[in-house]
């Protein structure tokens, strides 16, 4: 990037809950850093300026579920030199993809009273469906350490460093007993995407698989579990419909289990 | 490795509070204590400063993918093994190596200095002990020295707790490596729960030194022969058992054998098992720069063979496949290690077992190799 003038960073949103943009306001005691480095130049949660593009770095937070978003992505990927997606809305479809599964238009005559004024697409994708995408940081929401590494990474021209393995690997790092070995507890863990620490582990319970698919995944194996520890195959499909469901690894899961297969464990 | 030449051990008896005076000469000595405690339904090494933080009463149940912790034991290491090993501590998972700054006159690396913390381990487990032995090989054979491992190492006090009991997951019997430790420990205990006392073996002179000074008597010999008994029936109980003849030769030759892809379907890749082997050494470095860029830092992390990090190199991933990294982790272990460092990669502590989710056994599946062989 230039040496002559600060790199401009925007930030994107689309159907999303704001909660990955908040991570970047949340990193306190580096923003002022961030801002002295980065010219913030389209960011709505912290300031109302926006300077015109084209764009060093755009953060793109929120799925594509409109045909105006559908429009708007095209024109913000040709003003930025590098898009990133940050959360699993942005990169999976988020929570809000569970109507991919549906009929949509039975959701909206259920919800709105004049369902003639919604205009909105069949199902929530994810931004690399319409656009390129450079980078895609995992969570959700992201973890705001990770996102200041991602950040670093595009003005130092390097790779971001965020792993692709299990959460299980953090798990360990920091000590925390297997709540599945020593409690039968599901979790998610063996099969997401590393990035939060094992946070919920940590707090006794099981992985919610909200970073979506770790690189080598191996659902069939957990389903297995899932079924051999009594969990029902309506709980099996929706252990992988949760942040990530329309993730490629965790659609195929919850669509196999919903259709009955799945394989025993010896 | 320990201070000092290991004596022909002596024996003495211990009684609790004796032990609690232990415990505190180890703290005046400036030792940090670490030994077994209740932690989260698992019994963990922690930091522990009298024996009212041992696990006393508790018990574990381990099986395949199954670990529960019990409250119906007598005694205070009546438990078969921790979640995690002395590794932890002494190759703990991030260790910082160093750090560069950057002022107008370019840049200065600045090495972390190995720590001086000198941890005193209570009631390692015999073949928890073999795996720092074995580690040591790893970590400390010229000329590839680890600095940090090497200061923790040596500053390090082993006290033994002598296996009386064996798990479901336990086969040292088959490894040599357990249930009892004949050396290589500055202290040893072997406990009799209903008397609230140990048998103490004595390791070393310091060991030697630090018992004087509390003053224990003498055990006499029909302890020392009920606590050889007490062992043996451990050895009975082993509830795993791997045929280790030949076996390394005939791993060697299982590389193209299905079996690999039939584990690869149960096989998470979770990398559990590595990390809780108390052999397994593998690390990845990260690098860390601050966002002026003018601080950056090393860190070196625990890794696993079954990551796809570990086996990128220029141009991609080596081990692509859950299979090829399920081979990688077995030959490794039980065949490799052997060319790698004279000797097994396993002392058959059982926690691979234990703690893979799934609950795939090394010892099963080292065996069906072998039959397919
Ligand atoms: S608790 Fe979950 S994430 Fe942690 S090691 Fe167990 S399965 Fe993996
Ligand atoms: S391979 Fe398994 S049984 Fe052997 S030392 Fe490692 S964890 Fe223990
Ligand atoms: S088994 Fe795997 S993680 Fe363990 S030392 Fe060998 S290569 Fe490393
Ligand atoms: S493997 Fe042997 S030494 Fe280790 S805990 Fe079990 S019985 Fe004790
Ligand atoms: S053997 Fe078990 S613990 Fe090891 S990677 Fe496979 S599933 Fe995970």
């Amino acid at each position: 990037m230039s040496k002559t003038r600060k790199p401009k960073l925007a930030v994107w949103k689309f159907a999303s809950c704001d909660g990955c943009q908040l991570s970047l306001l949340d990193c306190e005691d580096e923003l002022l850093t961030v801002a002295s480095i980065l010219e913030i130049a389209n960011f709505a949660e912290a300031t109302r300026t926006v300077l015109k593009g084209p764009y060093d770095l755009s953060l793109v937070e929120g799925s594509i579920t409109t045909p105006h978003d559908a429009e708007r992505i095209h024109q913000i990927r040709r003003m930025s030199k590098h898009l990133v997606t940050i959360g699993a809305c942005a990169n999976a479809g988020g929570i809000q993809a569970l109507r991919n599964f549906r009929d949509v238009n039975e959701f909206i005559s259920a919800v709105y009273a004049s369902p003639e004024f919604i205009s909105t697409l069949a199902k929530s994708t994810p931004i690399s469906d319409h656009v390129h995408v450079d980078f895609e940081l995992r969570g959700c929401p992201i973890d705001k350490k990770q996102l200041l590494e991602v950040v670093q990474a595009f003005l130092q021209g390097r790779k971001p460093r965020t792993p692709a393995h299990s959460v299980c690997v953090e798990c360990k790092l920091r000590g925390t007993v297997c709540v599945m070995v020593s409690k039968g507890m599901p979790c998610l863990g063996p099969v997401t995407y590393a990035g939060c620490g094992a946070l919920c582990p940590s707090y006794h319970r099981g992985c919610f698989g909200c970073f979506g698919p770790k690189e080598t995944v191996n659902t069939a194996s957990l389903a297995a579990w899932l079924a051999s520890h009594g969990v029902s195959r309506i709980d099996r499909v929706d252990a992988f419909r949760g942040f990530s469901a329309w993730s490629d690894a965790f659609r195929k899961e919850s669509e196999a289990q919903e259709r009955g297969e799945g394989v025993e464990h010896a | 490795m320990s201070a000092g030449t290991t004596t022909a051990p002596t024996y003495r008896t211990l009684t609790v509070p004796q032990l609690d005076q232990l415990l505190s000469a180890l703290c005046k000595e400036g030792y940090l204590t670490i030994g077994p405690t209740v932690g989260d339904a698992a019994i963990v090494y922690d930091e522990i400063r009298s024996t009212k933080d041992l696990p006393r009463g508790y018990t574990d149940e381990q099986e395949a993918g199954s670990y529960r912790l019990r409250e119906n034991a007598q005694g205070y290491f009546a438990y078969i093994t921790p979640v995690q090993s002395a590794k932890q501590y002494l190759h703990p998972p991030r260790q910082h190596l160093w750090e560069a700054v950057k002022d107008s006159e370019g840049f200065h690396i600045l090495p972390d200095p190995p720590a001086n913390t000198r941890y005193a381990f209570v009631g390692l487990r015999p073949c928890e002990l073999r795996a720092i032995e074995i580690q040591d090989r790893v970590f400390l054979t010229e000329p590839f020295v680890a600095q940090h491992y090497k200061a923790l190492r040596q500053a390090a006090f082993l006290i033994v707790a002598q296996c009386t009991r064996a798990g479901a997951t336990c086969f040292c019997q088959s490894m040599g490596t357990g249930p009892a430790a004949r050396g290589g420990f500055d202290l040893a205990l072997t406990e009799f729960p209903e008397e609230a006392t140990f048998l103490l073996e004595i390791g070393t002179p310091r060991g030697q030194a630090i018992v004087d000074a509390i003053g224990c008597a003498e055990a006499p010999e029909e302890m020392v022969e009920q606590a050889r008994a007490r062992q043996s029936q451990a050895a009975l109980q082993m509830g795993r058992r791997l045929d280790t003849e030949e076996l390394p030769k005939q791993l060697g030759s299982s590389y193209s054998s299905g079996r690999w892809e039939q584990i690869a379907r149960r096989c998470l890749s979770c990398g559990n098992c590595t990390m809780v082997c108390p052999t397994c050494f593998c690390t990845n470095v990260e690098d860390t720069a601050s966002l002026t860029g003018d601080h950056a830092g090393r860190w070196q992390r625990w890794d696993s063979c079954f990551t796809s990090e570990l086996s990128y190199i220029h141009g991609g991933v080596v081990r692509k496949s859950t299979a090829s990294r399920y081979r990688q982790w077995l030959l490794h272990k039980l065949c490799t290690w052997h060319e790698q460092f004279g000797e097994s990669g396993c002392v058959g502590c059982g926690r691979c077992i234990t703690w893979c989710p799934v609950g795939i056994d090394i010892t099963e599946e080292a065996q069906a190799l072998r039959q397919a062989h």
